[in-house]
């Protein structure tokens, strides 16, 4: 099985995974949290997608759907051109060595019952790979890959410092060789010391044994490091992918910008003259997301049409998309394009008057126009 | 001068083990006047978070062997009975632990919660206290705090439940309020939001805060005074502004250079400190960071002292490297081979 023509090794369909909540006597199913709610994208074979949202955006049930630890409730996720959205166990269990997971919690990720050497061993065991001896030497390399020494082979968890420990959980992900590997938060636990060294072994694993990755995060500093291409996520719904630095030169999305300027600068200068802006309350409940675009009760740009229509995923070229009515960074001929191909009337002089980055007054009317004219259809293309 | 609030002199926290004595806190020194915000910044182990407990006399037990003093207005806070201290804390210093979850109770509602923090302390009625408690959930930024001062915790975000912990700390309006990690948890978003409410409340509540975290970013806007702690015992300490200009300890330089950053151009590779902090009970000789020091010579296997090294009078470091070699050598160690291009 050969790599698609384009390249992707994992394509995402219009991927939706609700959560039902039951209630009272007979689990009737009184609602749905809409934690992952029609995306789209699709990953290189070797590149690194970042993934960053705040909590509660959807970005790890993303993560967990895509390597098919949950059913997707509607959507599909093709692994190598084939669809893995609806195996069952069984099939899936080969796919099993291809992908692996690293969790957030380094004290929570490992078995404090079971030894080092047992715990990276495992995943070997179960595919049946080489007997007990090859498989503890496989095991005391993996360690040394991951930077820790092989006599650690038989020490138990706690008696290892969180960069250690997180350092055991990729061990245990890179035992199967596997092309695909979904890290959730891996360094967000860690001192920012530790921090970097494993932003560092990640960026050598790749490179050694040809990574794939999903890097999931909330923190923009971090994914910039790792990342080839960024996915911001924010209640559900993808809302920009944009080649790595060019998302952090020009951020199309309102809530993207937000993101970065939380982002602390340890430069206090510096830091006093940007300007932060500080998001107002927390993310509303996907239970009952807000209606047309979702970041609109917390944007500072939004207007009416915000709260009625909900933004298309569109591509501003270079393969930077962005759902967003008010895009900013945007220069006028790229918005008349966008706009111009959006259409379906022709074309008319609304687009060119849109301004790059709009105040809300003047935003109002010319937007308005826009996009009630733009197709409903929010796919991705390209 | 404002008013000395704290100061700590020479404090040492042991703690006795089956594996031998934790030298947790090795001598360490500093003061907070009204008003200030002091940074106390280290990775996990450097003693910092004992610091702060001991301040509240949270580290008391038969297995832990003090030295030093720690007085609070002049008042020893080590030789204080437990009576004594329970006067103090909670009502003159308060603390904002770092996990939000498993602060707060999740039995009782916010509310109960906060009133309990106030009746300690004061004789008022609970409906009295029940309108502080909607006060001051409202002065932390809770929206309808009416309504959601009955809620539980578990029907709060984690943002808002590190602000109903604020709330609680304020309760007895406190002199001084000690944060530990408060955003650690948190996603970045909140984390501004947070910091900025910390500041705000300073004022509001004239106080002074100690701040404790092991990300410089997140100290780079309101402390005054950064302390950075490294092996139980503090190894630079000067005010922010120069802590980030022109940092004199090769750890600080490594915590500094580990820090991804969005004002600059993206490197290919993070600066990052090799290995991991020493164990509190086998300390190396000399320097505590002469292990994972990049810089580290012959010299070094002597401990240098907490000395003034640089012109600004208030700025002291450990490290034996002079001002000349280390500013020399210093941007190079901070962003790699960015800044020699």
């Amino acid at each position: 099985m050969s790599s698609r023509e384009d390249g992707s090794l994992v394509e995402v369909r219009s991927l939706k995974k609700y959560f039902p909540i039951r209630k009272g006597l007979l689990q009737r199913e009184v609602g749905r949290v809409h934690a992952v709610d029609d995306v789209s994208f699709g990953v290189r074979e070797g590149e690194t997608l970042g993934l960053v949202g705040e909590s509660g955006c959807g970005k790890s049930t993303l993560g967990r759907t895509v390597v098919r630890l949950l059913e997707p409730t509607e959507g599909d996720v093709l692994f190598r051109g084939r669809s893995i959205g609806k195996l069952k166990t069984r099939s899936l269990r080969p796919l099993r060595r291809e992908m692996q997971m690293v969790f957030q919690d380094p004290y929570a990720s490992l078995n404090p019952r079971k030894r080092v050497g047992s715990i990276i061993g495992t995943p070997l065991e179960i595919h049946g790979i080489g007997d007990k001896a090859e498989r503890k030497k496989q095991v005391q390399e993996l360690l040394e890959t991951v930077g820790l020494s092989p006599e650690h082979y038989n020490r138990f968890p706690h008696e290892f410092s969180g960069g250690q420990r997180q350092r055991i959980g990729v061990a245990r992900a890179l035992a199967l060789r596997p092309k695909l590997i979904v890290a959730d938060e891996p360094v967000s636990a860690l001192d920012v010391s530790i921090q970097s060294q494993m932003l560092n072994l990640l960026d050598d694993l790749q490179k050694e044994f040809q990574l794939t990755y999903i890097f999931i995060a909330h923190d923009l500093g971090v994914v910039r490091h790792v990342s080839d291409r960024i996915a911001v996520m924010y209640l559900g719904k993808l809302v920009e992918l944009s080649p790595g630095e060019e998302l952090y030169e020009r951020p199309i999305m309102p809530y993207t910008e937000a993101l970065l300027s939380a982002v602390p600068i340890p430069d206090p200068d510096l830091s006093a003259k940007r300007e932060r802006i500080v998001l107002q309350g927390d993310v509303p409940s996907p239970i009952n997301p807000p209606s047309g675009c979702r970041f609109h009760p917390r944007c500072r740009y939004a207007t009416e049409i915000c709260q009625e229509i909900e933004p298309p995923l569109t591509d501003y070229g270079n393969g930077h998309l962005a759902a967003c009515h008010h895009p900013l960074n945007v220069d006028k001929e790229t918005l008349a394009r966008v706009t111009a191909s959006e259409r379906y009337t022709p074309a008319s002089a609304d687009a060119s008057a849109t301004p790059t980055e709009p105040g809300k007054e003047e935003a109002k009317s010319p937007f308005r126009n826009d996009h009630a004219s733009i197709g409903p259809d929010g796919r991705l293309r390209g | 001068m404002a008013e000395r609030l704290i100061e700590v002199k020479d404090l040492k926290v042991h703690f006795v083990t089956e594996d031998g004595i934790v030298r947790a806190v090795d001598g360490v020194n500093f003061t907070l006047d009204r008003g200030e915000v002091l940074g106390i910044v280290g990775e996990s182990g450097s003693g910092k978070s004992v610091t702060s407990m001991t301040l509240l006399g949270l580290t008391r037990d038969k297995n832990t062997r003090f030295e030093g003093e720690v007085l609070y207005k002049g008042r020893n806070v080590l030789a204080m009975r437990e009576e004594e201290l329970q006067e103090v804390r909670g009502n003159e210093m308060a603390m904002i632990f770092q996990d939000p979850m498993t602060s707060l109770n999740p039995v009782y509602t916010i509310g109960a919660q906060i009133c309990e923090a106030i009746q300690v302390h004061e004789s008022i009625d609970r409906p009295a206290a029940g309108r502080r408690a909607v006060e001051l959930l409202k002065q932390v930024g809770i929206p309808n705090p009416e309504s959601r001062v009955d809620d539980y915790p578990h029907q709060f975000s984690g943002g808002m439940r590190q602000r109903a912990m604020i709330a609680m700390s304020l309760a007895c309006n406190p002199d001084v309020l000690i944060a530990d990690e408060p955003t650690t948890a948190l996603d970045v978003t909140i984390q501004a939001q947070i910091i900025e409410l910390i500041d705000k409340l300073k004022d509001d509540f004239n106080s002074a805060v100690i701040l404790i975290t092991h990300d410089l970013g997140v100290v780079a806007d309101v402390a005054d005074e950064i302390i950075v702690m490294y092996a139980g015992r503090v190894v630079e300490e000067a005010p922010t502004r120069k802590l980030f200009y022109d940092p004199q300890m090769p750890y600080t330089w490594g915590l500094l250079g580990s820090i991804p950053r969005l004002d600059r151009p993206k490197s290919e590779r993070l600066h990052s400190i090799k290995g991991t902090p020493p164990s509190l009970i086998n300390l190396p000789r000399g320097c505590k960071f002469r292990p994972r020091c990049p810089h580290a010579f012959d010299k070094c296997t002597e401990e240098p002292g907490l000395e003034n090294r640089v012109e600004e009078p208030g700025h002291l470091d450990r490290c034996w490297l002079t001002v000349e070699e280390k500013r020399g050598i210093r941007d190079k160690t901070i962003h790699g081979e960015m800044a020699v291009a």
